[in-house]
């Protein structure tokens, strides 16, 4: 079910480091600083880890809200940019809610999440083909923690790429 | 099939009940007389019955054996019910009454017991067991109810279900929930990667059976009411959708293709049709599709998520939830889809409504102040209580009886998981309902037949 690529693995080191950066006072966890991950590995432009670390892949959403914030917005402009330079990349929205709801709801309110998400990248030029959309529900927390720092960052929406990037 | 007189105690024997798709036969030992020991029911807290079970008897070691197995079944069914109260066997002044002989009732009276039951198990030739019993009002000195089951040795434990089942109509005036089978989804793995089993396991926690691999993950079972079959959503090759499920062939087919999510699936009472949430970017409404025509309908059509409908026992009306007026609540509607109208009124977000097999309540999940209790309400939104409260409780179900909601609790934490409890409608008698691992989403199955 679950992808077992570098770039997933990747992407789960990264939340770890997020979790001790972010949990404490900020809803949404801010991104990991590009000069960190820049200076331990060199990044292949155009691959997957070039999107996770120097675009963002993914955004958080507010309690029980599918609407995006400005951050979100931002993320997905960047977002956009890049997949619009690489148009060979293909990706799934993944859409997430956390713990905090009843099952059925969460499939419903992820889904309209990554509905979102997938509608804002079609409004900045991304084609529809391109993107396809999961919703996870709560099925796939990130954070563990029972407090909102963990649920805010359990409400999101990734994007994963799932063909088209360049290796590395 | 017909016995002969064997007691002495002056026992008619008439053949009386089902046969019970070959495997099980259930003979009177005698017509059932009123309940002479009504246990009232309706009340809040109920005084458990106290009543004596001493060991069926058996002519040798193995049918002993079973004779003590299925006495302990059907001790553990009564207790748990919370209605009666086993006496401990060692305070029995007579410890194996002849089956045929009336019981010395003062020997039970001085132990207080107010029923007595007695048994034997018997061995066939032909490999099969029997077991006989007699339901006897210690004070009315006069036997309630006396039955003989037969079955195939492998079904044992049926047998002593059925008895359960017996002893609590006999003395309650209701059908007994005990023959019956729980499907849930079993939980192994860390947290964030979580391994989900369908399973299946009988409503006391034995003969626990996992249906799929783990390696797709499975939500939201739900049993047919009229067969041995499932509905469940599965994210099998990355689609999720609804699926149906026979247990006894184990085959399993896709309900219907869609061009996005199917979830949220319930059968109709007479299994043959399935309610569910279609995803339509970023509205879900409910559909109906008829399992034979394969024709769906669609029955809700809001800008909203419409989810975990329920059919009323009737199958004329439908209880569901929606965010159409903001945050979650429940709303009845007919079954075409008609007359929609909200019933939750209370504090905080309701959902998953679950309508009684007695039609007279719907169980719900409710979330408000940072919690999640586990409540009822009348079909029409009144009479609402919440029969457990805490950090994360969800997804009632409910005995076929409609006595016992059983639901998941789970106790959070990077190391929780979800537990599965059963309370009683009145909101008393809590119980873990024991399984080997992290389990959710349990669904009562029907009595079996």
């Amino acid at each position: 079910m679950f992808r077992k690529t570098a770039g997933h693995k990747v992407g789960l080191a990264l939340v770890g480091l997020l979790v001790l950066a972010g949990c404490s006072k900020s809803e949404k966890p801010d991104l990991l600083s590009q000069s960190t991950v820049n200076n331990a590995t060199r990044v292949e432009p155009g691959s997957e880890r070039d999107f996770i670390v120097n675009v963002g892949d993914r955004i958080y959403f507010l309690v029980d809200q599918t609407t995006l914030t400005p951050e979100g917005m931002e993320t997905l402009s960047r977002q956009a940019q890049w997949l619009n330079q690489y148009p060979n990349v293909t990706i799934q929205v993944e859409g997430h809610a956390d713990e905090r709801g009843t099952r059925e709801y969460n499939i419903a309110l992820s889904a309209r999440r990554s509905t979102a998400t997938r509608e804002f990248l079609i409004s900045q030029g991304v084609s529809a083909q391109r993107i396809a959309t999961l919703a996870y529900g709560k099925e796939r927390p990130v954070a563990l923690c029972d407090a909102e720092s963990c649920w805010a960052q359990n409400r999101r929406a990734v994007t994963a790429i799932t063909g088209g990037a360049s290796p590395g | 099939m017909r016995l002969t007189q064997t007691g002495a105690a002056g026992l008619s024997l008439a053949v009386l009940q089902r046969l019970c798709a070959g495997l099980l036969v259930c003979i009177g030992l005698s017509l059932p007389a009123h309940a002479v020991l009504e246990v009232d029911i309706n009340r809040g807290q109920v005084d458990p019955i106290p009543i004596a079970l001493p060991n069926f008897s058996g002519a040798d070691t193995q049918s002993q054996q079973y004779g003590v197995d299925i006495t302990t079944i059907i001790g553990n069914n009564l207790e748990r019910s919370g209605l009666f109260r086993p006496l401990p066997q060692n305070s029995y002044l007579q410890q194996l009454p002849d089956f045929n002989a009336q019981p010395q009732f003062v020997d039970w009276q001085t132990i207080q017991a107010r029923a007595l039951v007695t048994g034997q198990a018997v061995l066939l030739g032909d490999g099969r067991l029997r077991a006989d019993f007699r339901l006897w009002d210690v004070y009315g000195q006069s036997q309630i109810l006396g039955l003989q089951f037969v079955t195939t040795q492998k079904n044992w434990r049926r047998i002593g279900h059925l008895i359960a089942d017996a002893i609590y109509k006999a003395m309650t005036g209701e059908e007994g929930y005990f023959d019956s089978r729980i499907v849930y989804v079993a939980e192994s793995g860390p947290k964030n990667q979580r391994k989900k089993v369908l399973t299946i396991m009988d409503q006391d926690g034995f003969n626990v059976r996992a249906l799929t691999s783990g390696n797709d993950l499975v939500l939201t079972p739900r049993f047919s009411p009229t067969s041995q079959e499932i509905t469940y959503m599965s994210f099998a090759g990355g689609r999720p959708r609804v699926y149906l499920y026979n247990i006894d062939t184990r085959q399993r087919e896709v309900v219907g293709e869609f061009p996005n999510m199917s979830f949220s699936p319930r059968f109709s009472p007479d299994g043959q049709r399935v309610i569910m949430s279609l995803q339509e970017g970023s509205n879900s409404n409910i559909y109906e599709m008829d399992l034979r025509t394969r024709r769906l309908r669609q029955l809700t059509n809001t800008a909203a998520i419409d989810t975990a409908p329920s059919y009323s026992q009737d199958g004329r009306r439908i209880v569901f939830e929606s965010d159409r007026d903001g945050g979650q609540q429940i709303y009845v509607m007919n079954s075409d889809g008609s007359g929609q109208q909200r019933i939750s009124f209370g504090r905080g977000r309701y959902s998953t409504p679950v309508w009684s097999p007695r039609g007279d309540n719907i169980a719900f999940t409710r979330f408000g102040g940072g919690r999640f209790s586990i409540g009822v309400m009348r079909p029409d939104g009144s009479g609402e209580r919440i029969l457990t409260e805490g950090f994360h409780n969800e997804g009632p179900t409910w005995s076929p009886n409609g006595r016992v909601i059983m639901f998941f609790r789970d106790s959070g934490g990077e190391n929780g998981g979800a537990k599965m409890y059963s309370v009683d409608l009145t909101g008393y008698n809590e119980r873990p309902v024991p399984t080997p691992t992290f389990a959710s989403d349990p669904a009562w199955s029907p009595l079996l037949r």
